[in-house]
């Protein structure tokens, strides 16, 4: 393969799954509007992983909770598989910060939360499937506070997995724990997306964070927030992240969103 | 070949006493950790005795204190075991500590059962809670005893009044505790709830309970003793008949000085089994996240 070759899409990006149209978000307090989203229009494929990276209160994890349903666009639609979204639905499941698990429910608990519909033996099934891809095997019947930060963001995205949804929202997911949990983290991520192909979307701050895992890059500007750009990352995983390419794309968003890389 | 042979004798005598000498140290070892572990024991069970050590002092100093200079102001520790002695002879103890208990039962109970539903119903509800909370405020110091007369007059001498008051010392803490746990459930546990497909029963259910209960159980147990504070007060007034009543009734009747410190005891000692009781709840397992430092 050459560098020059056309890429082709993978196979599972078939169609748009989420599609954003005009889409502003104001909001009021104590009389005072605030624009927070400014006309956002974006696609997603179905099976795409695309990071929204902004400079740090731009409206990123606004833009999320609209795409979720938790919060009610000002003008504009949200709309998947060609319906107009409104509200939450767990064909769709919110990834917050580790915080999000359940503490007074064990591993178990946690990851059969949304399996109350299934019976009890399948839902034992399923929940031991997730155990095992999250690698929290023995711990089935810890409580959040005696798992890391790391085990605990495991645990949500376990939670989420386990009902099938079709699409994963994460915000900022691996913003609270350190480096080295973030880095396995990351390769967790992708193994789980490549075997489990959920449309993926993902907000940070962090630009490698995005580099390393999107097929897509939006970089939005801060607020109101606009999106200023879309790089399409066009290097295939496993992803070598001191190569000029990746090196360029990189420098290119820092560019974008005007940070020098020399400090 | 002797030399071999003899060599092989003080070889083998040097192994088996070096054995020996290994079994010795072994079993010396044994005895010195045995001695360590028993003397450890000894210090533990020193430890924790201490706070018993130190009540039987400060007794035993109040008992030889009055001997020495016997007073009418205060009975000794001997006379007060006397005194319950004497109202366990009597059969009022165990009547007026079923009394006091009964009364708490009722007042703390319907206390919980209006106040932290209505709490939880309020605390979801950004209006209603801006409505009722001036009134709740202003309420909220007005100390349970400063009802006694309008209790009174409202229930006459008895029970009611007695359990009425004891409502009203739970009821506004409770209210509070509940509206505020609701308050403070972090948004994310909702949003999850909501965003797994959870009707609103199931939500309740599922989440907003779990979530508040160990809230609602510290609540409990400092509300359990504002009851347990009440009740012996409004007996002093409101009723005839429980600890409080007696600790009013050995003085009214004959300077008993012996059986109102017996009765302060048997205060102290039913408030502190009934918070222990409060207390072993917080540690099952389910709730204990709450209270660890995570």
């Amino acid at each position: 393969m050459s560098s020059g070759e056309v890429i082709i899409s993978p196979p599972h990006m078939v169609g748009t799954k989420l599609q954003v149209e005009n889409l502003n978000v104001i909001f009021t307090r104590d009389g005072k509007s605030t624009a927070v989203l400014q006309d956002i229009n974006l696609e997603v494929s179905e099976g795409e992983f695309v990071c929204l990276v902004g400079p740090s209160g731009c409206g990123k994890s606004t833009l999320l909770n609209t795409l979720g349903g938790f919060l009610s666009p000002t003008s504009g639609t949200v709309s998947i598989d060609g319906e107009v979204v409104r509200g939450p639905d767990p064909r769709r499941i919110f990834v917050f910060q580790e915080r999000g698990v359940f503490p007074w429910l064990t591993v178990e608990g946690n990851i059969g939360f949304g399996l109350f519909k299934l019976a009890h033996s399948e839902r034992q099934v399923r929940i031991a499937h997730y155990v095992k891809m999250v690698g929290l095997g023995g711990f089935e019947d810890a409580y959040p506070s005696e798992l890391s930060g790391g085990m605990k963001q495991r645990l949500e995205v376990a939670r989420a997995l386990a009902v099938n949804p079709d699409m994963l929202y994460l915000d900022e997911p691996f913003g609270a724990l350190d480096s080295i949990t973030r880095h396995t983290m990351r390769g967790e991520l992708l193994r789980i997306w490549e075997t489990e192909r959920k449309t993926i979307v993902f907000v940070t701050h962090d630009i490698d964070e995005a580099v390393q895992l999107a097929d897509r890059v939006v970089v939005m500007s801060a607020r109101p927030a606009v999106i200023q750009q879309i790089v399409k990352i066009d290097i295939p995983h496993p992803r070598d992240i001191s190569s000029p390419r990746y090196l360029e794309l990189r420098d290119g968003i820092l560019q974008q969103i005007g940070l020098a890389h020399k400090i | 070949m002797d030399d071999d042979h003899a060599l092989d004798y003080v070889v083998d005598a040097v192994g088996k006493s070096k054995l020996e000498c290994a079994r010795i140290a072994s079993k010396r070892q044994h005895q010195v950790k045995n001695a360590k572990r028993e003397r450890k024991n000894i210090l533990n069970l020193l430890v924790r005795l201490r706070p018993i050590a130190f009540i039987a002092v400060l007794l035993i100093a109040w008992q030889a204190a009055v001997s020495r200079h016997p007073v009418h102001t205060l009975p000794s520790p001997w006379g007060v075991v006397g005194g319950i002695a004497d109202l366990l002879r009597h059969g009022l103890l165990f009547k007026y500590v079923v009394a006091s208990l009964f009364r708490v039962t009722w007042g703390f109970g319907l206390a919980t059962i209006i106040g932290i539903p209505l709490g939880l119903i309020v605390g979801w509800n950004r209006r209603s809670e801006m409505a009722i909370n001036p009134l709740v405020q202003v309420f909220r110091p007005i100390s349970p005893l400063a009802w006694i007369p309008l209790a009174i007059l409202w229930f006459g001498v008895g029970d009611s009044a007695a359990i009425f008051l004891i409502f009203l010392g739970c009821f506004f803490p409770l209210l509070l505790t509940a509206i505020n746990a609701v308050k403070n459930i972090p948004s994310v546990y909702v949003n999850a709830g909501r965003n797994f497909g959870l009707r609103p029963p199931d939500l309740v259910y599922r989440v907003l309970y779990p979530a508040v209960v160990p809230q609602l159980l510290i609540g409990l147990r400092i509300t359990l003793g504002i009851a347990w504070l009440v009740v012996v007060a409004a007996e002093m007034i409101a009723v005839d008949s429980g600890l409080g009543f007696l600790i009013v009734d050995a003085r009214n009747a004959g300077n008993r000085y012996d059986l109102v410190v017996a009765g302060m005891v048997m205060i102290g000692l039913i408030g502190l089994l009934l918070d222990t009781a409060m207390r072993s709840l917080e540690t099952v397992k389910s709730f204990r996240w709450a209270y660890s430092e995570d």
